[in-house]
Formats: C-alpha cells, sequence, structure tokens
C-alpha cells in the first residue's frame, strides 16, 4: 500500500515537473496542483456526482451478478445450454459499447434504466468465464464421493461445486468492478444529467480541464475501492481460500 | 455360521489396455466376508486389490463370476473432505447427500465426535487438522453413510509412523463397537494382523487368493504379543518377503 503511494507520488511528480518545464498551457494539460485545486473546488459538484455513478455501478454489478451466476449455472449443467447460451454470451462483449449506450437511451430514456444494462453488459462477463472456469476445475473426485453417497445431480452441485467456484466467481468480480466504472462513463455520455461520466463531458467544451481531471480521479477512487470491497467480502465469505496475490 | 455380507465367486476381471491388449486383474477370486466382521486383503503392490474393492463395492462389474454384497461406503487414502466445511460439516455429507437438512445431519454427526476423539474438534477446518485427525473424520463419513459394509482402500497408506499407530487403535475400537462389516485393503502386513478377523494373501497379478487365514488372535491385540509377531511372519513368507 505505502509502495502504491510512492509509485503514484512519483507518477504524479514526474507530471508537475513536466508542466512547470514544458510551459504547457493549462487548457491542454493541467498541472497536478490545479486539479486537486479543482478537486476542492469542485467538491459539492464532484460528490453528487460520485454519489450518481456509484448508485449506477451498485445497480450495475447486483444485476451483472445476478445475471452471469446464472448463465453460468446453466452452461455448467446443460451441455445444450452451452451450446447454445455461451456462443452468444461471447458474440455480445463484441458490441460497440458506445454506440449500444446511444441505442439504449433512445429505446429506455435517461434515467437509470439504460445505465444498468449497460454496466452490466460489460460487467457479467468476466465473471461467466471465471466461474466457469472454477467450476471446471473442481476436484472430480469431491462430485464423485457425494454421488456415491447418495446425492442427485442438483444437490451435488449445492453441496460441492457451487462452494468450490466461489473464490473463482470472485476473481471475476475483482474484474467486473473495473469494467464496471469504465461502463458507467460510456452510459453517462450517451445521455444522462449527472454522474462522473456526465461531468467529464460537460468540461471539456468549457475548456475546465482540471474539473474534468478531477473527475477522473474521484472515478478511479472509486474503482479502487470497490475492489477493495471486494477482496473485503471476499476475505468474509470465503475464510477457506487462500486469496493473497490477488487482494490489493 | 453367521450370514456372509459379501460374497465373490471366481470373479475375474480383464481390462482392455488399448485395441489388442488386454491384461487380467483379478483370475478366479473367492472369497466372503461374514457379517460383523473384518477381513483384510493384503497383496504386492499393484496387484488389483483397490480393483478387488471396488468390485466387491459394485462401482465395477466383473467380467465372469458373481458378487454378492451389501451395500457399501467407501473410504480412500485420500481423504476428500471439502476444504470450505468444517469437520463437524464434513462428517454430516454422508447425511446431507441422502436429503437430511443440515441442522439433523450435524446433530446426528455430532455423536461420533467423542468416540473417535476428535471431540472439541468440531468447527475446524479441515486445513488445520493433522492426517491423522481429518483421516477420522473421513471415516466418521463413510460411518455416518449408513451402509451395512465399508470399505477401506488403505486408509492409513498417507499418515506417519505414530499417527498410523493412532489410526489402527481407534479404528479397531469403532469397528468392535460398529457392528459393520468391513473389507480393509492394506500393504501393511502387521496392520492387518492387528485389525481383521480374517486376512485374505494375494498374489500378484492377476490377482488369485494364495491364502485365507482366521485370525485367532483375542483383541485388543499388541504388536509385541508373538502371535500377531509370528502370523505377520508366515504372511511376509506368503509374499516373498520374508527376510
Amino acid at each position: 500500500m505505502i509502495r502504491a503511494v510512492l509509485v503514484a507520488a512519483v507518477l504524479l511528480g514526474a507530471w508537475e515537473l513536466y508542466c512547470r518545464l514544458s510551459g504547457i498551457d493549462p487548457l491542454v494539460l493541467p498541472a497536478p496542483h490545479q486539479v486537486v485545486a479543482a478537486l476542492w473546488k469542485d467538491r459539492s459538484l464532484l460528490a453528487s456526482d460520485l454519489l450518481s455513478t456509484a448508485g449506477e455501478v451498485a445497480a450495475g454489478l447486483a444485476a451483472a451478478l445476478l445475471f452471469a451466476l446464472l448463465a453460468a449455472i446453466s452452461i455448467h449443467l446443460s451441455r445444450t445450454m452451452r451450446r447454445s447460451l455461451y456462443p452468444v454470451l461471447v458474440a455480445s462483449q463484441t458490441l460497440p459499447i458506445p454506440v449500444v449506450a446511444s441505442l439504449l437511451v433512445v429505446w429506455l430514456g435517461y434515467d437509470l434504466g439504460p445505465k444498468v444494462a449497460i454496466i452490466a453488459l460489460v460487467a457479467f462477463f468476466p465473471v461467466v468465464v471465471a466461474t466457469l472456469g472454477a467450476l471446471a476445475k473442481t476436484d472430480p473426485e469431491l462430485p464423485r464421493l457425494v454421488r456415491a453417497l447418495g446425492a442427485g445431480r442438483a444437490r451435488t452441485f449445492w453441496l460441492v461445486e457451487a462452494p468450490a467456484a466461489i473464490p473463482g466467481a470472485f476473481d471475476g468480480l475483482r474484474i467486473a468492478v473495473v469494467l464496471s466504472v469504465i461502463g458507467a462513463v460510456f452510459a453517462e455520455q450517451a445521455g444522462s444529467e449527472s454522474g462522473l461520466g456526465h461531468t467529464i463531458q460537460q468540461a471539456l467544451p468549457q475548456l475546465l480541464m482540471s474539473r474534468a481531471y478531477a473527475a477522473v480521479i474521484v472515478l478511479s477512487a472509486l474503482a479502487l475501492a470497490l475492489f477493495g470491497l471486494i477482496g473485503l467480502i471476499e476475505r468474509l465469505l470465503v475464510p477457506w481460500a487462500r486469496v493473497q496475490g490477488s487482494q490489493l | 455360521m453367521p450370514n456372509s455380507a459379501v460374497t465373490l465367486s471366481d470373479v475375474v476381471l480383464t481390462r482392455r489396455v488399448n485395441r489388442s491388449q488386454q491384461i487380467e486383474v483379478l483370475d478366479s477370486v473367492t472369497l466372503s466376508a461374514a457379517e460383523g466382521s473384518t477381513v483384510a486383503i493384503v497383496g504386492p503392490s499393484g496387484c488389483g486389490k483397490s480393483t478387488l474393492l471396488e468390485v466387491a463395492c459394485g462401482m465395477l462389474r466383473p467380467t465372469s463370476g458373481t458378487v454378492t454384497a451389501q451395500p457399501a461406503a467407501m473410504m480412500a487414502q485420500r481423504d476428500l473432505l471439502l476444504p470450505w466445511a468444517t469437520a463437524l460439516d464434513n462428517a454430516a455429507l454422508a447425511l446431507r447427500a441422502a436429503g437430511l437438512s443440515r441442522g439433523d445431519a450435524r446433530d446426528q454427526a455430532a455423536d461420533w465426535f467423542p468416540k473417535l476423539g476428535i471431540a472439541g474438534f468440531e468447527n475446524v477446518r479441515p486445513a488445520q487438522l493433522s492426517g491423522g485427525m481429518r483421516q477420522r473424520v473421513a471415516f466418521a463419513r463413510t460411518l455416518l453413510a449408513g451402509r451395512p459394509v465399508i470399505a477401506l482402500d488403505e486408509p492409513f497408506a498417507a499418515l506417519d509412523a505414530l499417527s498410523r499407530i493412532e489410526a489402527r487403535a481407534w479404528l479397531s475400537d469403532a469397528l468392535a463397537a460398529g457392528g459393520r462389516t468391513a473389507l480393509l485393503v492394506t500393504h501393511d502386513v502387521e496392520e492387518a494382523v492387528l485389525l481383521a478377523d480374517r486376512i485374505i494373501v494375494l498374489s500378484p497379478r492377476p490377482a488369485k487368493v494364495v491364502e485365507s487365514l482366521s485370525v485367532e488372535i483375542a483383541k485388543p491385540r499388541r504388536r509385541s504379543d508373538p502371535q500377531v509377531v509370528a502370523m505377520r511372519q508366515s504372511i511376509l513368507e506368503l509374499l516373498g518377503a520374508g527376510q
């Protein structure tokens, strides 16, 4: 953690130094101290933007998780679903998100709906892939044992395969939180009245570069906080797995 | 003469290795285990002991011959405990697999912990248990499956020498108390002499019964008992390892 702060400080120092030495116009690239000033000056705007973006991300992630787990379970249990549903899910990841976002706004309007849909669309896929991977990697002796003890397919799944796949679902979720923040920006830029992505889009034509950069920093902080939160929940929910190496 | 819980007569098993080659694993094996008795199966490694156990448990169909056996639960060298579940939940797994609720399964499983000397470890996960403790939990799970026959396939092979000695003691007590029929596959002749009522000695592959010995030594048996030492020696000689 301390090392990460050091790395960030070095990068910021280099950026500050570059701005001062090159004499670059702050309208092109604001220096870090100007961004910090904007963070403070626009704090109430950024705070309310953060609140609405965080709300969209939370709702989108919840939808993504629900859909991803249902999809992973049905693909794992049914050969037919693997053959029919999985290719469609893969294909969904090739959709150009900004275009789809605009189309969804036309269809669903300016409120929460299209944002949740876009965030879920970019965030569900890593959860599906990682959960399926973990399900496939379950020690095959464990389900064999439980079946020999008399359990049917469904009970075997709930007793053995589902718990074995939880760490995999968390791996996917870690990728999903980062993607979900990017998804939120695309969704807000397609049509919205608040949020960090909306503020970035509004700041650029007004040449409020420092404000745009400040909003980006708040966005990164949101992603970092969510990433940390996932790690915390995982530690509480999956205490048997050694998850060092995947956390902050 | 008590009823037989497991009977194999003239069981032959051949396995196809590839298109043109077959190997004979079991060659006309005949044996029976009386209800409530412990039968040990010893033999050189790779002779087909584990295959014989799978045939006796109905997990493999013999090529020819007949198998008449009561339902069996198997316990292997790998304990196969679920890493996320506590010791109690792991033991209770046998009952939950059969459809019991978690609460009822845990209640029934809890009775076995003091009997196997692991009281107080109910809420510990497998990673925090020693190899010997893990095997006790796996054994509790096997007993809780409620089958009249338990098939033990080298259950203590992965344990260190001291844990093995301890494991024989609790297994011997549990078998004496349980009234189950036990088939014990082991490469440890001393273990067979200490635990079994009958010892089946197999030949190298294809496995044939070389000798079926009744062990008439009073239980509990001690390793240093001259009768135990003599019997162990004579079985080792049958296996060609008497020196």
